[in-house]
């Protein structure tokens, strides 16, 4: 019985890709681990390797074809002696069609520049997607759905006029790293694969080239050794930059951040403090499982002696990370892999920094304010959209920072909409949105016309089955459905 | 670099070496049968765990095992029924080693309920306390501490038990893994560490990482025993697994092996494979595959006919193809696991 070959996914938001080359030919034996053809992907590239048993009866993709969907049939073993003289290269429509479930890529191997980066966690593209060899494809977690165009209200700190370019959050973490290398001798980068390797999520791409293996560092995997070596270059008046190839790997390292960082320049009688940031992919991605998705807004937002960075934006992005290298303290820098492949606009100017500690109007409206940080902001967003089409005008507050917390600017917002709605992606317990809660009711509590609500992840470490870890993420309806209550509707 | 470059041939030729001289101790014809079925087995998962990535079935990361069955084969045949084993993210090898049943690992690559983490772990956490599997752990170097914790408990208990601890080569920089050296040897747990050095920790190789490259050494500081290992031979593991483990159930505590092996496929699924050259990877293939040695040697030593092996291949695709079956067709959890396992009740 004639086997088709698939184009398989590199990662599952691959849904496209190069044949680069065939490694055997027509009428080839074949047996299983055989390499049969190379694939590639701008970034990676994969072996298809052979797991069936027969002859290679033909080749329906050729050599350096293009563009290749994933899933199509790309060619045919047969058993000795079969005729499959029938088969042509497009096999039939749904086939051909063929595209990889719609999922964030799980890679800490730099498949996070999938072509699908910008559908991030959308649902599954509906739709026989999938060949008839391959039944029951799990659903995607289905959680922000495509990002927003982010339709920013007035940013105050972009002049009028400024021309915008777009370009996704890596690309805009990575210009502000560059500009700010630039700019000091005394920046520099460590962490895992952070050079040669280009970054285990590519954000460092092209540091190494431009600024030598003495200023773009690979480390070894030990975590709480680099981090205490690189609070201690900074107490030495260096301006590291330590990136955790995931937050999750920083708990290895949690002692030096908070007992080294945090507290010597208050223990040193302010002598001596840290210039370091720490910056890496937080929270979840996509089915990577509970020891791959912690968020930590909540845990490093309690300490004093920190700032706490979680931009959603790349614009947000490049301003504070720049704004972060050249703060004098420890900063924890949350970025998001899912955001990472996110294509926005961000101003071309020369030196575009951002202040620490300064939330943003994202979008303006007068029913109820909706607060929300980083990858938070494609639920809140969202639901704003979906309120809009009833006819309520939610405010959607962008935090950026969490520590400190500007909280002057959900009040006056409070003040407007009298109702509130926080949201985030990490546990509720303690969480970032209690925190938003209690000072709403600390400061504004006589302008609430209901109480303040809290959409967050669920209370459980993170299932890896689709349709579990899809129930664990916040989602759009929750928000859209929080709105509503606190609005009587 | 010239140094990297010296040591890693030197290990590569101790490979060839050691297979040449002979002086390994024969398997007779069962053992190497059986070695043969268990790594063909975990080979044919695997690549089906691979094809089945492809087809988006399994998410996440899925970090393959391919080219390194031969270590896990021999530790298992060296231990005893009752020792315990631990490992990373890399662990559809191990588990199926320890006799865990493919459609049970299969189907947790697919996140479905008939999983062995009922869906809830994936890939990279799967447990089985039946088998003395204790997991398939993501964070690089926990499972070195843990396995010491489970020599302790061995050791506490007086009963006799081995803890076999793996880990990477890159894993072999964590501090945690010095922390436990230490305990390990000051209070004679029976652990033995076993440092899979497949020569790369995702895009980084050995000689970047590593100020010391001989694995084996890593515990000369705590007077722990070592021993480098060509992890591509069976037969190697074997017996150097038998000269670990009596030692460690001897009471003598814990003792390092270094298994030089390899890892055909990407770090994970996706891989820019820019660290690497195409040519290093074939040579391995096709000069020092584990599962093609054993099979040379039962068709040319133990007489072996092409057809015995041609049905026990057939039973071994057997056992994968009902495993995807099964992982594909079994039903994704109840939605009420979601709030299940969080806490046992007090
Ligand atoms: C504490 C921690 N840091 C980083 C990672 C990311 N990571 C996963 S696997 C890996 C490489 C480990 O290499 P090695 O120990 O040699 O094992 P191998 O993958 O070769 O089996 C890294 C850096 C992690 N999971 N945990
Ligand atoms: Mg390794």
């Amino acid at each position: 019985m004639a086997t088709d070959i698939l184009m398989p996914a590199l990662s599952p938001t691959m849904e496209q890709g190069k044949l680069a080359k065939w490694l055997k030919k027509e009428g080839d034996r074949i047996k299983s681990g055989d390499v049969l053809a190379e694939i590639e992907t701008d970034k990676a590239t994969m072996e298809v390797e052979a797991v069936d048993e027969g002859v290679l009866a033909k080749i329906l993709v050729g050599d350096g074809t293009e563009n290749v969907a994933v899933n199509t049939p790309i060619g045919v073993i047969a058993a000795e002696g079969e005729d499959v003289s029938a088969r042509s290269g497009q096999p039939n429509g749904a086939e051909a069609k063929g595209v990889a479930p719609n999922v964030e890529p799980a890679s800490e191997t730099g498949s996070g520049t999938g072509s699908g980066g910008g559908q991030a966690k959308g649902e599954v593209p509906a739709g026989g997607g999938a060949p008839a060899t391959v039944p029951a494809i799990p659903k995607a977690p289905s959680a922000a759905g495509s990002p927003p165009q982010p339709e920013t209200t007035a940013a105050p700190e972009i002049p009028e006029g400024t021309e915008m370019v777009t370009m996704t959050v890596r690309e805009a973490l990575r210009d502000a790293m560059a500009e700010e290398m630039r700019r000091d001798k005394d920046v520099f980068v460590m962490g895992e694969e952070v050079a040669e390797y280009q970054g285990a999520y590519k954000v460092t791409q092209g540091l190494l080239q431009e600024f030598g293996p003495k200023r773009v560092i690979d480390t070894p995997i030990t975590e709480h050794g680099f981090t205490g070596l690189g609070v201690g270059a900074a107490l030495a008046g260096l301006k590291p930059i330590v990136e955790f190839m995931t937050w999750n790997f920083a708990m290895q390292a949690i002692d030096q951040i908070i007992n080294s960082a945090a507290k010597t320049l208050y223990m040193s009688g302010g002598q001596m403090g840290a210039p370091i940031v720490f910056r890496g992919p937080n929270g979840a991605a996509a089915r990577v499982a509970a020891q791959h998705s912690h968020d930590y807004a909540a845990w490093y937002s309690n300490v004093p002696g920190l700032k706490v960075v979680m931009p959603y934006t790349a614009s947000d992005a490049k301003g504070l990370l720049k704004a972060a290298i050249r703060d004098p303290n420890p900063i924890i820098f949350l970025e998001n892999e899912i955001l990472y492949g996110q294509s926005m606009p961000v101003p071309k100017l020369d030196d575009f920094v951002l202040p620490i500690g300064k939330a943003r109007i994202h979008r303006t409206g007068k029913d109820v304010t909706i607060v929300s940080f980083g990858i938070g902001m494609t639920y809140a967003l969202k639901a704003a959209e979906e309120l809009a089409k009833e006819g309520i005008e939610a405010e959607v507050i962008d935090l950026r920072t969490i520590r400190p917390m500007d909280v002057e600017t959900v009040i006056r917002s409070v003040q407007k909409t009298n109702r509130c709605v926080a949201v985030e992606e990490g546990f509720p317990q303690s969480g970032v949105t209690a925190e938003i809660g209690m000072r709403i009711m600390e400061e504004a509590f006589d302008y609430l016309d209901a109480p303040v609500a809290r959409i967050t992840g669920k209370d459980v470490p993170m299932p890896y089955a689709a349709n579990l870890e899809k129930l664990a993420l916040p989602n759009v309806g929750e928000v859209v459905q929080a709105a509503k209550a606190v609005l009587y509707r | 670099m010239a140094v990297a470059a010296r040591k890693q041939s030197r290990a590569a030729s101790n490979a060839t070496e050691a297979e040449g001289q002979g002086e390994l101790p024969e398997l007779n014809k069962d053992q190497e049968l059986e070695a043969y079925r268990l790594m063909l087995l975990i080979r044919r998962f695997e690549e089906k765990a691979g094809q089945m990535y492809g087809m988006g079935l399994i998410g996440g990361f899925c970090h393959l095992y391919i080219g390194q069955e031969a270590v896990v084969v021999g530790m298992q045949m060296a231990a005893k029924e009752g020792d315990q084993v631990i490992t990373g993210y890399r662990d559809h090898g191990h588990m199926l080693a320890c006799g865990m049943d493919a459609r049970g690992v299969m189907a947790e690559l697919t996140g479905r309920r008939g999983g062995y983490s009922k869906g809830k772990g994936g890939s990279m956490h799967m447990f089985s306390k039946e088998k003395h599997f204790y997991g398939g752990h993501g964070i690089v170097g926990a499972q070195v501490s843990l396995g010491t914790g489970l020599g302790f408990a061995n050791w506490y208990r007086e009963d006799g038990r081995v803890s076999l601890t793996y880990f990477g080569d890159g894993a072999a920089n964590q501090g945690q893994v010095y922390e436990s050296f230490n305990m390990a040897e000051l209070w004679k747990l029976p652990v033995v560490y076993v440092i899979e050095n497949n020569r790369y920790a995702m895009g980084t190789s050995v000689s970047r990482a590593s100020a010391q490259t001989d694995f084996s050494k890593r515990g000369v500081s705590f007077n722990i025993p070592g021993e480098q290992v060509d992890g591509m031979d069976v037969r190697a593991v074997y017996a150097a697994g038998r000269r670990a483990i009596d030692f460690a159930r001897s009471g003598q505590g814990p003792y390092i092996l270094e298994m030089q092996t390899y890892r055909y496929r990407g770090h994970s699924m996706s891989d820019p494979a820019k660290y690497r050259s195409k040519d290093e990877v074939s040579r391995m293939r096709e000069e020092h595959d584990p599962i093609e040695m054993v099979r040379r040697r039962l068709i040319e030593r133990h007489k072996i006919g092409e057809d015995e092996l041609k049905t026990l291949d057939g039973r071994v695709r057997e056992i994968v193809n009902d495993a995807a079956e099964f992982a594909t067709h079994d039903p994704e959890p109840d939605v009420s696991e979601l709030w299940t396992d969080v806490l046992r009740e007090a």
